[in-house]
Parts: structure tokens; sequence; C-alpha cells
């Protein structure tokens, strides 16, 4: 009897916390759950079914033929536009975003005062971003008509004859890289720029001010490494999002002149859902994400040698 | 010298300097402004190039060498670009568009996150593991085994399949606003569940008169970019819709540019004119909701 009390008083406990335990659990799951099935809809089966078409060929009408690697060694081998759309949006990434992340911490540090008139400047600089990439798209292919373009006039005025812009071949890249420039230099990355400026502590700038050291030695030995983590990420994300250049492509020049502008997903979308080459498309499209995971990849082993962070020691 | 000659030099030489300094700071605040003054022109003549555009007269559109202020201010343009092409009803479609996504984002993605911040349960940090993944996993892997599915049960050329998976942690940018809200839920002081619990209130009281509430500013940020990005959307549009009065702005848009192929002149006027009215909203938006705005975009920044 006493024996059998004590028992439930030990076990009374625990059995309590291990059902609250589970109904907890329960819950969690419930607040989860559309989360959940989203993300097994979506994405986790989506995925899986994509993996599985890249070995087949499909085009909706007749169902799914296994073909095995057939598609991967075709795009390697035989795609004449494959290498070409590749090599171009890796180009595009490389020049563009470089190219902006400098611009735009270049904007930050001009803007970072606290002078009349700043927050004007900021809201010009600003502007661009703000205006929707479909919109802006097209006024530029207005922007850079050879003939009656603002951008050319412009040029005339210094002497400069224009250059056919989004109808030449070579001048239709240059083009895409200025539009994106404008509308990112003073966009997300400038913001950041700024947040990540006023977070250096005073205390560090002053010292070495005090110490003598000249401006640009401050932005090389305190600015420049204090804000190397948001140029880090910026980099990474830059790049990753410039890999995806497409609808500001496919409206301003739909990847011509001959095919200066056929990005990579450019391609994709036209064997996808203009050709309806299901399979090769899904096996371009885990090409395009092996490439995405390696920019990652390199660039997260690459941050180690260069980016700073406060608090943690350097290996 | 004296040795009180020496002294006046002494001191002397920093009013030197700081002198020097202020003509330095004057001229150098005279460059800044000439410098960032410039550089906004730059930024901003596009914008306002477009903008004088869809107000001038088509002769004077086509005028060589252009000009910036119209002669004559065309407002009939933005009264013309309803009737040339079914804008109403781009508008129309754009902000449904935006509307649920908006609503649907912002319910599953701050039940969700509640459910990441709040609760222990078996395989939740694997689970969260998985959510952080797909941040970065391109859509474009996922969208075209989406699009079968979506073909399967026949709802291509109709808004669904832009608007369901926004209630269910998707949609552009779900994964990353349950990721901000559930960051965001982690700072709210957990004292504050625990004496509701004591006076028994249920999970479901918990997150609505207690999390929520606290989280405006969150919910906010997560609205605004909701917004912003089913406004801007032009791929999911491009590949699930084909009949012209389904289409939001962002297609729709690209009907200005076909009109010369109908066999009209070249209508560039209009052409801006509607690209103004896309990108009116979200300047509207910045104005009135700057601060929200602002954050919004920086913390964005994280997922590019």
């Amino acid at each position: 009897m006493s024996a059998r009390t004590a028992q439930s008083q030990v076990q009374t406990p625990t059995r309590a916390r291990s059902r609250r335990r589970r109904r907890e659990g329960l819950q969690g799951y419930l607040w989860i759950s559309p989360w959940l099935i989203g993300v097994l809809l979506f994405t986790v089966g989506p995925m899986l079914a994509s993996l599985f078409l890249s070995f087949t060929q499909y085009n909706i009408v007749a169902s799914p033929r296994w073909i095995g690697a057939t598609n991967y060694i075709n795009a390697f081998t035989k795609d004449r536009l494959f290498w070409g759309s590749l090599g171009r949006t890796l180009l595009f990434a490389l020049i563009s975003v470089p190219l902006s992340s400098i611009g735009s911490l270049g904007a930050a540090l001009l803007l970072n005062r606290t002078w009349r008139g700043t927050s004007f400047f900021r809201a010009c600089f600003f502007l661009p971003s703000l205006i929707p990439l479909v919109a802006s798209a097209l006024l530029w292919r207005w922007i850079f008509d050879p003939r009656l373009g603002l951008l050319n006039y412009i040029l005339s005025l210094v002497g400069i004859k224009g250059p056919g812009w989004f109808s030449s071949a070579e001048w239709a890249m240059p083009g895409i890289i200025i539009m994106s420039l404008w509308g990112t230099i003073g966009g997300s990355q400038m913001l950041i720029f700024l947040a990540g400026l006023q977070g250096i502590p005073r205390e560090l700038t002053e010292a070495a001010e005090v110490d003598g050291a000249s401006r640009w030695r401050r932005l090389w030995a305190i600015t420049l490494p204090m804000l190397s983590p948001t140029l880090f990420f910026n980099l990474v994300l830059g790049i990753i999002g410039a890999l995806k250049v497409f609808s500001v492509a496919y409206i301003a020049t739909e990847g011509g002149p001959n095919y200066a502008t056929w990005f990579y997903l450019l391609h994709l979308y036209y064997q996808a859902f203009r050709f309806f080459e299901m399979g090769y498309a899904s096996a371009l499209a885990w090409i395009f994400f092996a490439v995405v995971i390696c920019f990652t990849i390199l660039q997260v082993r690459l941050s180690k040698r260069w980016v700073y962070y406060e608090g943690a020691g350097r290996e | 010298m004296s040795e009180q000659a020496a002294i006046r030099q002494a001191a002397a030489v920093p009013a030197l300097r700081t002198r020097r300094r202020a003509t330095q700071g004057r001229m150098g605040k005279v460059l800044w402004y000439l410098g960032a003054g410039v550089l906004a022109c730059v930024f901003l003549a596009p914008a306002l190039w477009g903008l004088s555009s869809s107000l001038k007269d088509i002769r004077e559109v086509i005028t060589y060498p252009p000009y910036l202020i119209p002669h004559s201010i065309q407002w009939n343009n933005y009264l013309e670009i309803w009737h040339r092409v079914p804008l109403g009803r781009f508008v129309w479609n754009s902000l449904l568009l935006a509307a649920f996504g908006v609503v649907g984002q912002t319910i599953s993605a701050s039940a969700v996150a509640f459910g990441f911040a709040r609760f222990r349960f078996p395989g939740r940090d694997a689970l969260f593991l998985l959510l952080l993944s797909t941040l970065v996993l391109p859509q474009e892997v996922t969208m075209i085994p989406t699009f079968l599915m979506f073909n399967a049960v026949g709802w291509v050329d109709t808004l669904k399949p832009l608007i369901v998976p926004n209630f269910f942690g998707g949609g552009p940018g779900g994964a990353f606003f349950i990721f901000l809200l559930r960051q965001f839920f982690l700072t709210l002081p957990r004292e504050l569940d625990e004496a509701a619990i004591l006076d028994g209130a249920s999970s479901w009281t918990i997150f609505w008169r207690i999390v929520l509430p606290l989280s405006r500013p969150a919910l906010g940020t997560v609205a605004i970019l909701s917004f912003l990005y089913h406004w801007n959307d032009f791929l999911g549009p491009l590949i699930y819709l084909s009949s012209t009065e389904k289409f939001p702005l962002a297609l729709g848009l690209r009907y200005f540019q076909q009109l010369p192929a109908e066999g009209g002149p070249p209508q560039q006027q209009l052409l801006m004119a509607a690209a103004v009215v896309m990108a009116l909203p979200v300047i509207a938006l910045f104005l009135f909701a700057q601060r929200l705005f602002v954050q919004g975009i920086v913390s964005s920044g994280l997922k590019g």
C-alpha cells in the first residue's frame, strides 16, 4: 500500500511531464503544418520530381521516357547555346556584382553624413531601385534607343557617336549591365552599407584620428575591415541573384541580338515553356542548382580569408 | 629666441591647423554637395526622362534633339492608356495577387514562425535547417514540376498557382518571412507567455493576444516586402497565365510594346505612362511607410 503510493507519487510527475511534452510537440507541429505541407508539396516533392524528370524525355503530351544521363550529356556536348548562355550569365554576374558592390559602398561612404540634405540625396539614389524591373526594362529600352534615346543624345553632346545598344550584339550586354547598376547601386546594398557604417564604433575612428591616421588610412584600416562581413553578404547574395537574371533580358532584348543576352534562365525558360522539353529543362535546372551551390560554398570558403568578424579569433 | 616667443609659436601651430581645417572643411562641404548633386542627377535623370516622355505629345516624343520639359503637357496620355489596352484589368489583377500574397504570407509565416519559436518538438531543428536551406534554393529548380502539378489539376491560366502557395509558407520570399518573424518572436520575453499560461491561456490566445500585437513592426516589414515581391513578380505570371484578361501589370505592360506591331505609330509616351502607373504604388508605399520600408529592404538584403 505504502509502496504503491510512493511509486505513483514518483510516476505521476514524469508521466504528466511527458504528456505535456507530447501535447506541446503536437501543437508545435500544428502551428508549422501550413509550411510543412507547403514545403513537401511545392519544394521537396518538385525537387525530387525534377531530378527524376532530368533523366527522361518528356513533352507533357506523352508520358516521360527514361533516357539516362542523355539530357546532361546533350547539354554539355550538343546544345550549342548551353555553354554560351552559362558563360554569358557568369560574365554578367562577375562584372555587374563587384561594380554594384563598389558603387554601393562608395555611395554609402559619400552619404554617411549628417549634413543638411543628406536624406534628400539618399532618396534620390534610392529611387531607381524602387522602380519595378519590368517598368525599368521598358524605360531603358527607350533611353537606349539608338536614334531618339536620351543616352546617345548626351553622348553626342560630348562628341561621341553612341552605339546601337540593345540592337547591337556588342553593346547589348553592357547595356543590360548599366541598366542593372542603375537599379542596384542606390538600393538595398547601399542601405545595408549605411547601416554597417553606423555600426562602426566611433571610438575606433576617433582614436585613429588622434593618432594622426589620414582619411584613406582610416578607410583601409578600420572602415573596410569592419564592413567586410556586410560586403561579403552583399557579394554572395548579389552573385546568386545576378545568376538568376531573367526578366530584364526577356523584356529588354529577348535574348538578342544574335543571342548576345541569351542568359541561362532564358535558355531554360525557352526549353521548358516554349519547346516543352520538360526533361531537358529539368536537367538544365539541376545544372543551374549545382552552379549556385558551388558559388555559395566557394564564397563561404573564401570569406574565411578576408572577412573580419568582430569578437571572433582569426584562423 | 625667447621663451615667450617659443610658447607663442607653439600655441599658434594648432590655431593655424584648426583654421586650415575649417577652410578645408568648407571646401570639402562644397565639393561634397557638388558631387552628391551631380550623382543624384545621374540617378534621377532616367526616371525623369521617362516621366517627361509620358507627358509628351507623340510628335514631341520623336523630336530630335530631345528635351526634358514637354511644350504642352499631355495629361491625356494617362487617360488614353486605360482605353488602349485593358489596363484597369491588369491593375485589378495585380492588386488581387498582391492582396492575397500579403494576407496569405503574413498569416502563414507568422503562424509557422510562432511554431518554430515557441514549441519544442522532435525534429524541430532539422526542419528549421530545411527551412534555411530553401532560402538559397533557386525557385527555378522546382519551377517545372510545380508547373506540371498545377497543370495536372487544371490550374494553369488561373490566378490560383500564384495565390495558393502563399497560404502555405511559400510564394516569393515565403521561407524568408518565416525566418524573419521567428527571429523576431525569439526576442519577445517568454515571461509574458508563461504568465498567460498560468492564467490558463491557450497557445492561440498567446499568439493572437500577446505575440502578434507585440510584433507589429516585424509584421509590417513582412507585409511591405510581400507586396513588393508580388507587385513586381514577372516570372510566375509569365509561366502560368496566357489569357490577357488575367494578366497583372508586370505582364500587361508588354502590350504597349507591341502596339506598333498592330500597325499604329510607335506609342512610346503611352508605354512610359503605363510604366509610371506601375511604379507609382511602390513609390507611394515608400513615401508613406519609409521607416518600415527601409527596415524591410535592409533585412531582405540578407536574402537578396
